[in-house]
């Protein structure tokens, strides 16, 4: 029974690790999708979020600020990405490769500009990386510790989505932003910016996608490493996708991809089962779910579409 | 209408001008970082094109990127944005590993067997997307996606089975067998020095001229083209969209699978296993992006690419981040993106000039 008890702990504590850098990514992602604009540069953001709360935390060691800063990069590419689709009617996926390469790019391209050639950056001290809560409350190992003493900002993300889930849902903006999403021509109609709307959604979705970024690297792993973003990106877009575009439906999907990751990191302990095939278990299972329960998933109508103004 | 079609209406021009921006932009980036630009990009230029070994090397680089390109630049023609070529190169370069270790045939046939076996496994893991969409409707983003990582951890899994893996340390498998190389005759090695000289790039060629012909010269390419304009108009006029679409992922999958091939029979001769995603796919997309989506233009954007790659590569020689060639590809796809702002200026000046 305490083994179960135990070993319960630790899978809590594995999937509430593994889950908040999908998590933050893909509140982002629900933001831009939501307005209109499809965003796959979502990946770059989180790997110049990554590096960039990475090494402002080295030169100030304050984490919470640095994970703040973090999230300013992944905003910067926004502006890039909002400028190039909404101002300039690029196309999407276009533009999203593109910061795929330049946002990543950049990152390891700075740290070797300032860590003398080397593509990682010096370890973090424990004090510059982010808190964990009631550090030290709960005796180490124990069933409350692993469950209630990780990361803030592990919770914090949780707290987000209900935040984002009150925006979508409860304000004027949220359903402005819904609705410049589906017929963005009848909101324009109506007085609505879409313009607006559209640059602060996709300015929003690259600030969350560097906020995950930058818990990789304040949190999970206490260094820059050009490995520490490796698809993290696209599984939060597909966990959006997932999710039928909704907060709520994308904390979901990101938790079922944390809990995999959770049973992996227990199960290879074990080495019992290939880590190979217990690592492929979360995206066959989102087929399979898929297949048998979601079906036809609705894209916001508008979608992919730059809105160009009619004069 | 009837006016003669200046240079300023051709894709090439914009695509210039955009590789233009991409250098000025890396050149901007080094500057600020205190590196000289112009000593960076002689080492470039130099790294490709000093020796022909170098320029051997660019082209053995370029090769498979030729073939991502040429996949996804094919989707692209028929409305379907494949993602998942990344994937796809990976099953591909499997089923011909697998096939060049466990069999032995003579050379040529032995060849042939693992290109089909590649481009036999590429596309029947671009039709379960195409069929997931088309009976499911099931998003094909995110299902390219999640077929990337099972391909990526199911590639991993094989590598370590015994019958396969390799003997004593390392993590890959054995050595094809020399039959199932695509390599160059021993002397136009020794000629350019260069051992991994291989005809993957004329097979590369060979399939960008295939699939050019058929997206312009045949009744299934009109098909596809039609769907990727507008599916229901073509639907109305009779063509099933559902099984265009599904064709046309299945052989979108095929030429990655190639591309697989091509890495695995002409480069490494073996998979290892893989620490991260090896990009062949996206950078797949980059090359499309840059050809405009027309299989001949992958060929001239896969070499341009595979020098940038392998001059790149030269970069750390200097004390220089290689990384600025991710950077200058990616300002270029960003131009790119825009440049249909570009024709509408120049468009309004000219008219503005009558």
């Amino acid at each position: 029974m305490d083994t179960i008890i135990r070993d319960l702990g630790l899978l809590i504590n594995a999937t509430l690790i593994a889950t908040p850098p999908l998590l933050y990514a893909a509140l982002g992602s629900c933001f831009s999708e939501r307005s209109g604009v499809v965003n796959i540069g979502i990946e770059g953001m989180m790997s110049i979020g990554a590096f960039v709360g990475a090494v402002v935390a080295l030169a100030t060691g304050r984490p919470w600020f640095s994970f703040f800063c973090g999230g300013l990069a992944g905003a910067a590419f926004g502006l890039i990405h909002a400028i190039a689709c909404v101002t300039y009617g690029a196309d999407q996926t276009i533009s999203g490769t593109a910061i795929n390469f330049l946002a990543p790019g950049l990152a390891v391209f700075l740290c070797k500009a300032m860590f003398d050639n080397s593509s990682d950056t010096p370890p973090l001290d424990t004090a510059s990386k982010l808190p964990k809560l009631f550090d030290g409350v709960f005796p180490a190992g124990s069933f409350m510790s692993n469950v209630f003493s990780t990361y803030a900002a592990a919770y914090l993300s949780f707290v987000v989505v209900a935040i984002v889930w009150f925006v979508f849902y409860k304000t004027r903006f949220g359903l402005r932003l819904r609705a410049v999403g589906e017929h963005p021509k009848a909101c324009d109609t109506l007085g609505i910016n879409v313009f607006r709307i559209r640059y602060i959604c996709v300015i929003l979705s690259g600030f969350l996608a560097g906020l995950g970024g930058a818990y990789v690297t304040l949190a999970t792993v206490n260094q820059f490493r050009p490995v520490v973003i490796v698809g993290q990106g696209f599984i939060a877009i597909a966990a959006v996708i997932f999710g039928k575009f909704t907060p709520q439906g994308a904390m979901k999907a990101c938790l079922l991809f944390g809990l995999c990751s959770g049973v992996k990191v227990l199960a290879s302990a074990g080495n019992k089962v290939s880590p190979n095939l217990i690592s492929m278990i979360p995206y066959v299972v989102t087929i399979i779910v898929l297949v048998l329960f979601v079906g036809h998933g609705r894209v916001p109508a508008a979608n992919g579409k730059p809105y160009v103004k009619s004069k | 209408m009837n006016e003669k079609k200046s240079i300023w209406d051709s894709n090439a021009v914009y695509t210039f001008i955009s590789i233009i921006f991409g250098f000025l932009v890396g050149a901007i980036l080094l500057t600020a970082a205190g590196i000289n630009a112009g000593e960076a990009y002689s080492k470039l230029v130099t790294g490709v094109f000093s020796k022909p070994k170098f320029i051997m090397w660019a082209i053995i680089y370029a090769s498979p990127l030729i073939l991502t390109g040429l996949s996804v630049a094919f989707s692209f023609r028929t409305g379907v944005f494949n993602i998942g070529a990344e994937g796809q190169f990976v099953m591909g370069s499997l089923a011909a590993c697998v096939v060049g270790i466990k069999l032995s045939l003579p050379a040529p046939l032995h060849v042939l067997v693992c290109i089909l076996a590649a481009m036999a496994a590429g596309a029947v893991w671009g039709a379960i997307v195409g069929l997931l969409k088309v009976k499911k409707g099931i998003n094909e983003v995110l299902s390219y996606i999640m077929f990337n990582w099972i391909a990526f951890y199911f590639s991993n899994y094989v590598v370590n089975i015994p019958a396969i893996h390799r003997e004593g340390g390392g993590e890959a498998t054995r050595d094809i067998a020399d039959t199932a190389r695509i390599l160059m005759p021993e002397a136009i090695r020794k000629a350019t020095d260069c051992q991994s000289a291989n005809w993957g790039i004329l097979l590369a060629i060979i399939a960008a001229v295939i699939i050019w012909f058929l997206i312009n010269k045949t009744t299934l390419g009109y098909q596809l083209r039609a769907v990727g304009f507008n599916r229901h108009a073509a639907e109305y006029g009779g063509i099933n969209a559902n099984r265009a679409m599904m064709t046309a992922m299945a052989i979108s999958g095929a030429m990655a699978g190639l591309g697989g091939a091509v890495q695995l029979m002409g480069m490494s001769g073996r998979i290892s296993q893989f620490a991260s995603q090896e990009m062949f796919g996206f950078q797949g997309i980059t090359v499309a992006l840059i050809g405009a989506s027309n299989p001949i233009g992958c060929i001239f954007a896969g070499l341009f690419y595979g020098a940038m790659k392998y001059g790149g590569s030269k970069l750390s020689l200097i004390k220089t981040p290689s990384e600025v060639v991710d950077i200058i590809m990616g300002t270029i796809i960003l131009f790119i993106a825009v440049s249909h702002i570009f024709r509408k200026l120049l468009a309004g000046r000219k008219k503005g000039g009558n």
